[in-house]
C-alpha cells in the first residue's frame, strides 16, 4: 500500500470548506509541498534503479579508459627513477650545456637505476623520443657494475661515446618532467628539436597523420558504399507488403546476427587468389588463369569486407524511416506533373534523410574504430588507426603512444557520437 | 511494390532493372555466409569448389574437417566409444573453447540483463533526472572503438586496486586479468548497451496506467513488477539478453587483451586459427556458428512478434 500513500492524488482531502483556503493534504500539509516532496521521491526512485548500472559502467569502463588516457600525457618512467638528474634539469634553463654537476647526477642516478633494475624502464622512456637510447642505457648499466670515479663526464664517455649527444640530453630534459605533450606531438608526426621547437619529423617517419587520413577516408568510402547498396534494398523492403518484406528482411538480419569472425573468414576464403571469386572470374573469361586478382590482404579486402559487415547498420535505420513515409506524397507529386525522377528527388528522398543520417553516422562511427577485420584481411595497406594502437600495445610496448593515438581517435568518435545524439537521439537507436 | 498502370515503358524497364539490382545486393549480403557451408564439407584442404564437388561426386565431400575439430588437442583420438568422448570432453581444444564461451557468455549475460533491465526501467520513468546524459554514458560501450575499451581494461584489470589508491587507500588485491571474473565483467560491460536499447524500446509502448491499476488494487511494488510489468516486457528483456549473449559469444578483442590461455573462447581460437594457418577446419566452425545464428535470429523474430501481439500492436 506504500505506493498509494505516495500518490498525491490519492491523499488529497477536498476540504471544500471555503473559497480561497489553500489546498491541503489529509494530514494538513500544503499540497504544493507534498507534491514537490513526492516528485523528489519519484526522481530518487528512478535514479536508484539506474544507479547500480551507472556505477558498474563507471568502474569497469569509464574510469579504466580515463586511466589509460592519462598515460598519453603522464609518464614517470624517467623522472621517478632518475631523481637527481631530473632535479638538475628542473633547476637549469633549456639549452644549458651539461656541467660536471649534471654528469655527476646522471652517473649517480644511472648507478642507482642499474642496481634497482629500473634502468631498462628509463631507457625505454628515452627510446620513445630517440631511437637507440634503450640499448645505450642498458649497456651502460651493465658496464657500471664496478662503480664510477670522477670526472664523471669522461668516465661515462669512456663507457659509451653516445652520452655526448645533444639530442639525448634534450630528450632526457623532456622526460624529466612526468607531464608531457610529446606523445600527442608524435601522434601528429611532430617532434621537438634540440631547442624545444616543434617541427615535422622526417618524411620517411611520417605515419600517423597518413594513417588517420586513411582511416577517415576509408570510413567515408565505406559509408558511401553502404549507402549506395543499402538505399535500394531498404526502399524495396519498405514498399513491399509486410509478409514479403519480412521474408527478405531475414537476408539482412542473418548477416547482422552472424559472428564477425565468420563473416571476415568467409571473405578471406572467397577473395583469395585461389578462392571462389577468382575461380568464377577465370571461368567467365574476365581474367586469364595467370592474372588472378589480389583482392585480399590490401585495401580492397578491407573495403569489401567492412562494407558487407556494416551494411545492415545502414539498412535498418533507413528501412524504419522509409516505412513511415506516406506513399500518397509521391503520387500527389506525379499527379501534379512531376516525372518519377523529380518526384523521387524532390519529394521522396528528402523524407528519407533522418534515416540516412542515422545510418551514415552509425556506420562511420563503427568503421573509424574497426580493428578485427583490417587486422585479418587488410595486409599492410589496409591497416587502420586501431591496428596501430594494438601494435603499440602488444609489440612495441609504447603504451603512452598507444594512449595518445587512442585519445585522438576517441575524441573524434565522441564528437560524432554527440552529433548522433543531437541529430538522431540515442533513444532512437534500433537493433533489428 | 507494384508499378502504377500509367508507368511509361522506360519506367517499366527501370523498375525491372531496379529489382535485379536489389537481387544482386541481397546476393552480396547472403552469399558469403552461405557459401562457406558447402565448402566446409570439402574433402581436400582447399578453399574452393574442387571439380569433384562441382560434379556432386560424393567422393568430393567429407566430414574430415568436423572430425578434425573434435580431435584437435585430444590425447588419444583413436580410442573407441566412451573413452573417445570422455577424452574429447576434457581435452579437445574446440570443446574447451566452447565450454568457456558458454560459461563466460552466460554469466556476462546475467549481469548485463539484470543491471540493464533495472536501469532501463529507471530510464523510462518520466521523472528520471539527467536522462539523456546518463543514457549516453550507458550506451557508450557500443560506440567507443573496441580497441580503446580493451586497452583501458587491460591496464585496469591487471591492477584493479590502483583505482582505490586515487582516494588514498592502498589495499592489496589480485589481478582480474587472466581470470574468468575479469572476462565476464568485460563482456557484461560490452553487452549492456544492447539490453538497454531493446528494453527501453519495449517500454516505450508500455502503458504506465497498468502499474497504477495494480497498485490501486492493492499490489505491492514488487508484486506489481513481477506480475504486471515483467510479463509484458519479457520479450524485450529476452531479446536484449540474446544480444548480450551474442556480443559476448562473438567478442575477441577484449579477450585478447585480458584473458589468459585458460579462458580461450571460440572467437579467440578462431582468431588464432585464422592468423596462423587457416585450414578448412575454420570453415567447419564457421558453419556451426552460422547455424547457431540462424537459431538465434528465429528466436528473436518470434519474440518480436509475440511482443507486438501482447502489447496490442497487431502483427502485420
Amino acid at each position: 500500500m506504500a505506493n498509494v500513500a505516495l500518490d498525491p492524488h490519492a491523499a488529497i482531502a477536498t476540504t471544500a470548506s471555503g473559497v480561497g483556503a489553500a489546498l491541503t493534504t489529509a494530514d494538513g500539509k500544503p499540497l504544493a509541498r507534498a507534491l514537490a516532496r513526492s516528485q523528489r521521491r519519484a526522481r530518487r526512485r528512478a535514479f536508484l534503479l539506474v544507479l547500480p548500472l551507472l556505477a558498474f559502467i563507471l568502474v569497469t569502463f569509464v574510469i579504466p579508459i580515463g586511466q589509460m588516457l592519462q598515460r598519453s600525457f603522464y609518464n614517470d618512467g624517467f623522472s621517478r627513477n632518475m631523481p637527481q638528474v631530473s632535479a638538475w634539469f628542473a633547476a637549469t634553463e633549456r639549452g644549458t650545456d651539461p656541467d660536471e654537476a649534471a654528469w655527476a647526477a646522471l652517473a649517480a642516478d644511472l648507478t642507482a637505476a642499474a642496481e634497482a633494475r629500473t634502468i631498462g624502464m628509463v631507457g625505454t622512456r628515452i627510446n620513445y623520443d630517440l631511437s637507440g637510447a634503450r640499448s645505450l642505457f642498458t649497456s651502460t648499466g651493465r658496464a657500471l657494475r664496478g662503480g664510477l670515479e670522477p670526472p664523471y663526464r669522461e668516465a661515462l664517455l669512456g663507457i659509451n661515446e653516445g652520452w655526448d649527444n645533444p639530442m639525448l640530453w634534450s630528450a632526457m630534459r623532456e622526460a624529466s618532467r612526468p607531464y608531457t605533450a610529446n606523445f600527442y606531438l608524435a601522434a601528429l608526426d611532430r617532434t621537438r628539436d634540440e631547442d624545444g621547437r616543434i617541427r615535422q619529423v622526417d618524411e620517411r617517419q611520417q605515419v600517423y597523420v597518413m594513417l588517420f587520413m586513411r582511416t577517415f577516408w576509408l570510413s567515408l568510402l565505406i559509408t558511401g558504399l553502404t549507402f549506395l547498396l543499402g538505399f535500394p534494398i531498404a526502399h524495396l523492403l519498405a514498399t513491399l507488403p509486410m509478409r514479403k518484406s519480412n521474408l527478405l528482411m531475414i537476408l539482412v538480419l542473418l548477416p547482422f546476427w552472424t559472428s564477425l569472425l565468420v563473416r571476415t573468414t568467409s571473405w578471406m576464403v572467397l577473395l583469395q587468389q585461389q578462392g571462389v571469386v577468382n575461380d568464377i572470374l577465370v571461368w567467365l573469361g574476365v581474367i586469364g588463369h595467370d592474372q588472378r586478382l589480389q583482392m585480399i590482404y590490401n585495401q580492397t579486402g578491407t573495403i569489401i569486407a567492412m562494407t558487407h559487415i556494416l551494411l545492415p547498420f545502414m539498412v535498418l535505420p533507413l528501412y524504419s524511416v522509409m516505412r513511415t513515409i506516406n506513399p500518397s506524397y509521391v503520387r500527389a507529386a506525379r499527379s501534379l506533373g512531376a516525372t518519377s525522377w523529380t518526384a523521387f528527388r524532390r519529394v521522396y528522398f528528402p523524407q528519407t534523410l533522418p534515416g540516412l543520417g542515422a545510418g551514415a553516422l552509425l556506420v562511420f562511427i563503427l568503421a573509424v574504430g574497426y580493428y578485427i577485420t583490417p587486422a585479418l584481411v587488410g595486409g599492410s595497406s589496409g591497416q587502420l588507426i586501431s591496428n596501430m594502437i594494438a601494435m603499440h600495445m602488444t609489440s612495441t610496448l609504447n603504451w603512452s603512444m598507444a594512449a595518445a593515438l587512442a585519445a585522438l581517435l576517441l575524441a573524434s568518435v565522441l564528437v560524432l557520437y554527440w552529433l548522433y545524439d543531437r541529430l538522431v537521439g540515442i533513444d532512437n537507436l534500433k537493433l533489428g | 511494390m507494384a508499378l502504377p498502370s500509367y508507368a511509361s515503358p522506360l519506367e517499366r524497364a527501370w523498375h525491372y532493372l531496379y529489382l535485379v539490382i536489389c537481387g544482386l545486393i541481397f546476393f552480396f549480403l547472403i552469399a558469403p555466409i552461405l557459401v562457406i557451408i558447402p565448402l566446409s564439407f570439402n574433402a581436400e584442404p582447399f578453399f574452393t569448389f574442387t571439380p569433384a564437388m562441382r560434379s556432386l561426386d560424393p567422393e568430393g565431400f567429407s566430414l574430415r574437417w568436423y572430425q578434425s575439430l573434435l580431435t584437435f588437442g585430444m590425447q588419444n583420438p583413436d580410442a573407441e566409444g566412451w573413452a573417445f568422448w570422455a577424452d574429447a570432453w576434457t581435452n579437445a581444444h574446440w570443446i574447451k573453447a566452447a565450454k568457456n564461451s558458454i560459461i563466460i557468455g552466460f554469466f556476462a549475460t546475467l549481469v548485463a540483463t539484470v543491471l540493464g533491465t533495472l536501469a532501463a526501467l529507471g530510464l523510462s520513468r518520466p521523472e528520471m533526472p539527467y536522462r539523456r546524459a546518463i543514457m549516453a554514458i550507458l550506451i557508450s560501450p557500443m560506440i567507443v572503438p573496441l580497441i580503446i575499451t580493451a586497452t583501458g581494461m587491460f591496464f585496469f584489470y591487471s591492477n584493479p586496486c590502483e583505482l582505490l589508491s586515487l582516494v588514498g587507500l592502498e589495499p592489496q588485491c589480485g589481478r582480474l586479468s587472466g581470470t574468468y571474473l575479469g572476462v565476464i565483467l568485460a563482456h557484461a560491460t560490452l553487452g549492456i548497451p544492447f539490453v538497454i536499447i531493446t528494453v527501453t524500446a519495449t517500454l516505450v509502448g508500455f502503458d504506465q496506467s497498468l502499474n497504477r491499476a495494480a497498485a490501486s488494487l492493492g499490489a505491492s511494488p514488487r508484486v506489481t513488477f513481477f506480475r504486471v510489468t515483467m510479463p509484458l516486457i519479457l520479450p524485450g528483456v529476452i531479446a536484449g539478453a540474446l544480444f548480450a549473449f551474442v556480443t559476448s559469444f562473438d567478442e575477441v578483442v577484449a579477450v585478447l587483451f585480458i584473458a589468459a590461455p585458460e579462458q580461450q573462447t571460440i572467437p579467440r581460437q578462431m582468431w588464432n586459427g585464422i592468423r596462423e594457418q587457416i585450414s578448412p577446419a575454420i570453415l567447419a566452425v564457421a558453419t556451426l556458428l552460422v547455424i547457431f545464428s540462424i537459431a538465434l535470429l528465429t528466436t528473436v523474430e518470434l519474440l518480436r512478434r509475440r511482443s507486438e501481439r501482447i502489447r496490442g500492436l497487431t502483427p502485420q
